[in-house]
């Protein structure tokens, strides 16, 4: 899977509450929908008008920390964020990413060069990150197996409705 | 190998190993009003399963917007209902108590057991010593579906706790000092294994205000091994070890870190986060419009019963408003009998149902713009308790107390004799 797109550069510690605040959860418990236009709302005013699809987020340390609110990972994929670069993630954000997903990509090196704006490139094929504006490039982990099919196939039901069971149980067949 | 892989692997019957993805059968897996609504979107809609193999472990409660303040709660709690009884699983609808605190006190989740949560402060649980991890709501369907999921196996930090505990402290000082040491990412991909001779001190209660608050470090998970006090709690309730793991230290942590207690005093952590954290000393005077007295983090009989004994046969200061939420309804009971209710409502408390209301900013006590509260809760974000420019200071319910009866935040400790 490779992904290319516009960066937003954020900081370290960006909680799900930064990403989509709590209220908006409560308020719009039962259709996720209607929390769409908050999203990012007070860290990046206007977000929901001016992102793009295929843009990627670069973000510092501890991406997603606070809450296991889904919506967080659901709205960002929602709005056509293709993936999330950072330097490190709150577990559960990065569970809920790899189980709807959306590709969480950890990098030491990349979000320290990059400003808002660069154009980034992740290649989870060959294991790469890359700041394609500043011309800098680091490898990456590559995906555990179930992981890696999951967030291929784009999250872990598409991948149930597809073979009919978690990538971990053996086909029946 | 750390507990929490020694309970993995005694659950799967092979060995796992840190870092390694795991495919875990859950013993327990639970949901609140937050994120059951998604879950059940995902079931239903998503996967269009009619049934979950993990029913009998699954478990539901009404506790963030309980009851419904508003027509969206009321109308998700609807459906969750609706749910609970077309797949079998039990609901814990509104007023039975707080998720965290439930699982615990019904022996619902048991020492050796894995328990998942769809809400982050599922490793409170880990206090009684389970493996508890918090999880997303596609997880918990996942888990409620299948009897399984995929899990990260993290690495243990060994904190060990020593020294007798000073008057004025409790276990919230002491995981406040922690959050303010190692920060909010201090633990991120790592659970806590907590040891050490201050535990023979440290009642069920006050440990799960630990491990609750494990999470404020980025902790995947916190647990305490069973020991005399666990072993003593079991035996209390009626309740059984659900799978007998050796707690035995083997040295296999990624850190070990001694907390020395004894030199703790009562600890506030001030807005914006949970790492800034100061002494009282540091913080003493300033004034309070609010005091909140609950939340999974503190709400539980020992809370209550320091509240009270600092409240007793005083008035709560004009200024404030003193909410206290018991954590659950057994809470609530047994501090109406012990007298705590009476105590707290003569002095011009608000005995409030159990509910995550105030400490989520849901209901039940709203700040205003500019306001100001002291809350036993385990979160000071902005605007977490209501208005973005309103603030939230953190401290154990000893302290809380001491505040509502000055208007101000106040050394518990003057009140203690
Ligand atoms: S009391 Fe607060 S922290 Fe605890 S579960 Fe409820 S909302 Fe979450």
């Amino acid at each position: 899977m490779i992904r290319q797109g516009r960066c937003w550069k954020l900081g370290d510690n960006i909680s799900t509450d930064h990403i989509i605040s709590g209220k908006y959860k409560f308020e719009a418990i039962n259709d996720i929908n209607k929390m769409l236009t908050h999203l990012f709302e007070e860290v990046i005013p206007g977000f929901h008008k001016l992102v793009r699809p295929g843009d990627i987020v670069v973000a510092g340390r501890n991406f997603g920390k606070g809450s296991s609110r889904e919506q967080a990972p659901r709205l960002l994929k929602m709005a056509g964020i293709g993936a999330v670069v950072a330097k490190s993630f709150a577990h559960i954000f990065y569970r809920n990413s790899i189980n709807i997903g959306l590709p969480v990509v950890i990098s030491r090196k990349v979000p320290d060069v990059t400003q808002n704006g660069d154009v980034i490139e992740i290649n989870l094929v060959e294991g790469y990150v890359k700041n394609i504006t500043r011309g800098v490039m680091e490898p990456i982990q590559p995906y555990p197996k179930y992981i890696g099919q999951i967030v291929e196939i784009g999250g872990i039901v598409e991948y149930i409705r597809r073979y009919g069971r978690p990538p971990w149980q053996e086909a029946t067949r | 190998m750390g507990l929490i892989d020694r309970i993995v692997s005694r659950s799967l019957q092979k060995d796992v190993s840190p870092g390694e993805i795991a495919i875990v059968k859950v013993d327990v897996v639970y949901a609140q009003d937050g994120t059951a609504p998604l879950i059940i979107d995902v079931i239903e809609n998503e996967l269009g399963m009619g049934k979950l193999a993990a029913a009998d472990r699954s478990y539901l409660f009404i506790d963030h917007l309980a009851p419904a303040p508003h027509i969206a709660a009321a109308s998700a709690h609807k459906r969750m209902r609706r749910f609970a009884e077309k797949y079998g699983v039990r609901l814990f609808d509104a007023g039975y108590g707080i998720s965290h605190q439930v699982v615990v006190e019904d022996g619902i989740v048991r020492p050796g057991m894995v328990a998942v949560g769809a809400d982050s402060h599922t490793p409170t649980v880990g206090a009684i010593g389970a493996y508890a991890t918090g999880i997303g709501s596609t997880d918990a369907a996942i888990a409620m579906v299948y009897g399984e999921l995929w899990l990260r196996i993290p690495e243990t930090v060994k904190i060990v706790l020593s020294g007798p505990i000073p008057k004025g402290v409790y276990g919230k000082d002491i995981i406040l000092y922690m959050v303010g040491e190692f920060k909010t990412d201090g633990m991120i991909g790592k659970s806590v294994e907590f040891h050490g001779n201050a535990l023979k001190n440290l009642t069920i209660d006050s440990r799960m205000t630990i491990t609750n608050m494990c999470t404020e470090m980025s902790a995947e998970s916190a647990i305490i091994p069973v020991d005399e006090v666990v072993l003593r709690w079991l035996d209390e309730h009626g309740y059984s070890i659900a799978r007998k793991v050796d707690g035995e230290d083997l040295g296999e942590y990624v850190d070990v870190i001694p907390v020395e207690v004894s030199r703790l005093e009562p600890m506030v952590a001030a807005p914006p986060d949970v790492d800034n954290v100061a002494t009282v000393g540091e913080v003493e005077g300033m004034e309070v419009d609010q005091v909140f007295i609950g939340s999974c983090t503190n709400g539980r009989l020992e809370d209550i019963e320091v509240a009270a004994r600092i409240i007793k046969n005083k008035k709560i200061s004009k200024r404030v408003r003193c909410i206290v939420s018991p954590a659950s309804r057994r809470v609530y009971r047994d501090a109406l009998k012990m007298g705590y209710v009476d105590v707290l409502i003569e002095a011009g408390c608000i005995v409030a149902p159990p509910t995550c209301g105030p400490c989520v900013g849901a209901h039940m006590g709203l700040l205003a713009e500019g306001e100001v509260a002291i809350a036993t809760t385990n979160r000071n974000f902005m605007g977490r308790m209501g208005h973005r420019e309103s603030r939230v200071y953190l401290a154990s319910p000893a302290t809380a107390a001491a505040s509502a009866i000055e208007g101000r935040i106040a050394d518990p400790r003057k009140y203690l004799s």
